[in-house]
């Protein structure tokens, strides 16, 4: 039955070829999957061991995954308003099947992320793997890293209780000091930046924590950050490759 | 003791733990790993440079490691719920009011200095200060292999910032502060009525110079004296230079590498200063230190 099955166009269209263990299927396993082809077919045996990588990197996007799709999940049940936000959250862990547990691995896997990241970066670091040629990778890494931070902090209102909303306003009253563009600021004043026209005024939409606050954190929350991270990480992907795979004593980099 | 053991094993809180936890693990491991090749000739890793099918080698684990951290995230999420406080009021005010965890270092550094350095200087100092590294670390050892032997300056600088200055920070920030972001030992409870009192003091007033005149002006006797404590900090960046510039290593770098490095690292480095001149007189019972240097527009 499953050999007839093998045999038909239908699955042959699919898998291109026999799952027999051969060097030569090995490398098709990798070549001919969109997804795995993110790898090299043979690399350096230390760029495995758990003990070289941390595999912080790879967890880091495994988590991202499991945020996206939580996220959407989140999403339909979610309004983005002052007066819904709450409420829905409330019935989201009340009476939604599986909302509990949704919002949980969202939540949970969000801070997991700020987690793995800065432990993908110091192992980066330790290892000496932002040195030539991978200085651009490091650099896009740090970019990665801010908008993680920048995801999980407009992630942490939308809940719209009192944890929310005073972590953000603690957070974002840091901007009216900003030299220059805050009311607070140094030189803000001479500058004629009031309360009502700073940049923290655009970052809020309002003086305040307030119902445009939610609104704008939302859709940077839902739409803008992931898009731009999703791009940056493509970015860091395909340099991680570009850049000879991972890094390595010089001995290691034979044959590439 | 009982409300410290509540705030540790507070479901937001254990993130920092983990953090905590791992932190410690990863840096031993480091430690394990970088003695070893720093004893021999060749590291570790270099005697692994046969190369590996990634189907199944790299795959197999990618896929257990999956699997592990779904495991790990789906107990986490069924035995631990999210937070949900009371709904959003503005005239409810909690105490203390912290922001999220991972930006606890740059809040506990409010202690330190105005809002315009810890929230807004300081978090681009240290965005800049990353993505430089690269550029400005030339030394080409210990690329690709774990040393400390190699490359000290680079993982001492690296692990202090990151251990101390940002983990350790946020550890304090999240157990140690309470209402009013007062300190609390572990076991003191957090005392909501608590008042520190605290007869803050210029650098300029250890010294004998106020930093306001009578008319409560600002006394430039003062501002020039901070001036000079601020520039003469990062000047010594210049002295340092005049003195090792005919190194073969500082040639190397030149001037400009060297000016972003040294600019970095003092900055660094004051922070910690300031932290002890805050600090530091407590101990001996003395009034803390304010400001080094005080401006009609800005005070550091
Ligand atoms: C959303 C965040 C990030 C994701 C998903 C991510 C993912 C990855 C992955 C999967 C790798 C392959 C090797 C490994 O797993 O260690 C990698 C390598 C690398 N990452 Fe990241 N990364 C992120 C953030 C960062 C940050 C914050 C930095 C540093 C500032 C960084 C710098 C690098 C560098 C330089 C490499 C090459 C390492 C080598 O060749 O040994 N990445 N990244």
């Amino acid at each position: 039955m499953l050999e007839q099955l093998k045999k038909t166009e239908v699955y042959k269209s699919i898998f291109r070829h026999s799952y027999q263990d051969t060097q030569r299927n090995r490398a098709l396993q990798i070549v001919d999957n969109v997804f795995l082809h993110l790898h090299p077919v043979r690399v350096p045996r230390h760029a495995t061991n758990l003990g070289y990588t941390w595999g912080m990197g790879g967890i880091t996007f495994l988590l991202f995954i499991v945020l996206t799709i939580t996220g959407v999940i989140l999403m339909f049940y979610y309004r983005p308003t002052a007066q819904y936000a709450y409420e829905d959250m409330k019935y989201l862990m009340n009476d939604v099947p599986f909302g509990p547990l949704m919002r949980n691995m969202h939540r949970w896997a969000a801070h997991a992320m700020v987690l793995t990241v800065m432990l993908h970066m110091f192992r980066v670091f330790l290892t000496g793997s932002y040195k030539p040629p991978r200085q651009f990778n490091w650099v896009v890494g740090v970019i990665l890293l801010v908008l993680t931070l920048l995801l999980s902090f407009s992630g942490y209102l939308l809940p719209w209780d009192q944890l929310s909303i005073w972590a953000v306003t603690v957070g974002t009253n840091m901007a009216r000091a900003t030299p220059l563009l805050g009311h607070e600021g140094p030189f803000g004043a001479q500058l004629g930046l009031r309360p009502d026209n700073d940049v923290r005024f655009v970052l809020l939409g309002g003086t305040e924590v307030g119902p445009p606050t939610l609104l704008r954190f939302y859709v940077g929350h839902c739409i803008f950050l992931p898009l731009v991270a999703t791009i940056f990480m493509v970015v860091h992907f395909w340099r991680v490759r570009k850049d000879g795979g991972i890094s390595g004593p010089e001995s290691t980099k034979k044959g590439f | 003791m009982r409300q410290f053991l509540e705030i540790l094993s507070k479901p937001d809180n254990l993130p920092i733990v983990a953090l905590l936890a791992s932190v410690i693990f990863f840096s031993w491991l480091y430690w394990v790993k970088a003695k070893k090749n720093d004893m021999q000739e060749l590291p570790e890793e270099a005697k692994m440079d046969d190369k590996v099918q990634v189907w199944p080698y790299l795959v197999r684990t990618e896929f257990l490691m999956a699997i592990a951290v779904m495991a790990i995230l789906v107990i986490w999420s069924v035995f631990l719920n999210a937070p949900l406080e009371e709904s959003a009021n503005r005239a409810l005010t909690p105490n203390p009011s912290k922001a999220p965890w991972y930006f606890l270092g740059l809040q506990e550094m409010l202690v330190y200095f105005d809002p315009w350095i810890a929230g807004v200087v300081l978090p681009t100092l240290i965005i800049i200060g990353l993505m430089a590294i690269p550029y400005v670390d030339i030394n080409p050892k210990g690329n690709g292999y774990y040393t400390f032997k190699e490359r000290k300056f680079a993982v001492l600088t690296y692990g202090f910032g990151f251990l101390v200055l940002w983990v350790f920070l946020i550890f304090i920030g999240t157990f140690l502060r309470g209402p009013g972001w007062n300190f609390f030992w572990p076991g003191e409870t957090w005392d909501p009525h608590y008042v520190a009192v605290l007869t803050n003091v210029d650098l300029s007033e250890y010294f004998g110079i106020s930093t306001r005149l009578p008319d409560n002006t600002l006394n430039p006797a003062a501002f020039i004296f901070g001036a000079v404590c601020v520039f003469g900090f990062y000047s010594l960046s210049g002295v340092y230079w005049m003195k090792k510039r005919n190194d073969e290593f500082m040639k190397k770098l030149g001037f400009f590498r060297y000016s972003i490095v040294s600019f970095l690292f003092l900055s660094m480095m004051g922070l910690v200063i300031k932290i002890f001149l805050r600090l530091g007189p407590l101990m001996f019972g003395a009034n803390p230190v304010k400001y080094v240097w005080v401006t009609p527009w800005f005070n550091v």
